[in-house]
């Protein structure tokens, strides 16, 4: 269990692990608090993240039209036990990725994460996320002024939202 | 914040994970009943030798100790990788990572 595979789910597993254990990781850390960022919040979209319905924050990232593709890959458990901790892993084969967009329908506001991707950047997002109740996970990818589009259905056995 | 950067070629696959309560603003205190107010990470960008290569934007949806995977290309050994955020309240953290 303690060999190290290059990449996938059981790397970032065993990562995480050796993390919560404290473990003399082979990792390169420095603490942080090291310098201020310049005035980066004032970029945060409100309207969108603060939209109770998927239509609205749908609508409030300026996604009118989506195409559904399988260019678009998203990795998610079909059954999650516990809404808290939902790995969700997207990989666009669009060319020109500029954006990745992370949904959960039925969350009390659905829109959870937006990644912009600059050039030097694969188009490639491995996170975590919180769903209140089973629903589908929905990703966009924006390219060249078009939204593409990929949804898992996801059943949470305990949400993560509340408690 | 903890980061692990590792080169695979010339694609740096790096690992963060970060340390904040990610409170949705819904969850009550177990012992006074009361509402733990909202508190999230709500902006994260990471550069590369300085230049902005991943800007993110979070709810209070993200789970709690965020963890995040992204992939950079064109790296090389000696490249300095950052990660910034900064949450709703206003705290910052940032950390950095030398390729080797």
């Amino acid at each position: 269990m303690k060999t190290q595979p290059p990449s996938g789910k059981s790397s970032r597993r065993e990562f995480s692990r050796a993390l919560a254990l404290g473990s003399a990781y082979v990792a390169t850390f420095a603490a942080g608090w090291l310098r201020p960022f310049q005035s980066l919040a004032a970029e945060w979209n409100k309207t969108a993240f603060d939209a109770k319905v998927l239509a609205d924050a749908l609508k409030s990232i300026g996604a009118a039209s989506v195409i559904e593709s399988d260019q678009v890959q998203l990795k998610a458990p079909e059954i999650a036990e516990n809404g808290a901790i939902v790995p969700v892993e997207i990989t666009s084969r669009i060319p020109d990725t500029q954006t990745i967009y992370v949904f959960a329908d039925k969350n009390p506001q659905p829109l959870v994460a937006i990644f912009d991707i600059a050039a030097g950047l694969e188009p490639f997002i491995s996170t975590r996320i919180k769903m209140g109740e089973s629903s589908k996970i929905r990703v966009l990818v924006k390219a060249a002024g078009k939204f593409y589009v990929a949804t898992q259905e996801v059943k949470v056995t305990i949400g993560g939202c509340g408690g | 914040m903890k980061i692990r950067a590792q080169l695979q070629g010339d694609v740096a696959d790096v690992k963060v994970l970060m340390f904040h309560p990610m409170e949705t603003g819904l969850r009550k205190d177990p012992v006074t009943g009361e509402i733990i107010p909202l508190h999230f990470i709500r902006r994260v960008i990471a550069t590369h030798n300085g230049k902005t290569v991943m800007d993110a934007q979070w709810s209070q949806a993200v789970s709690k100790n965020p963890f995040v995977n992204f992939r950079i290309r064109g790296a090389k050994p000696g490249d300095k990788i950052t990660v910034n955020w900064e949450d709703n309240a206003g705290e910052k953290a940032s950390i950095e990572a030398t390729l080797n």
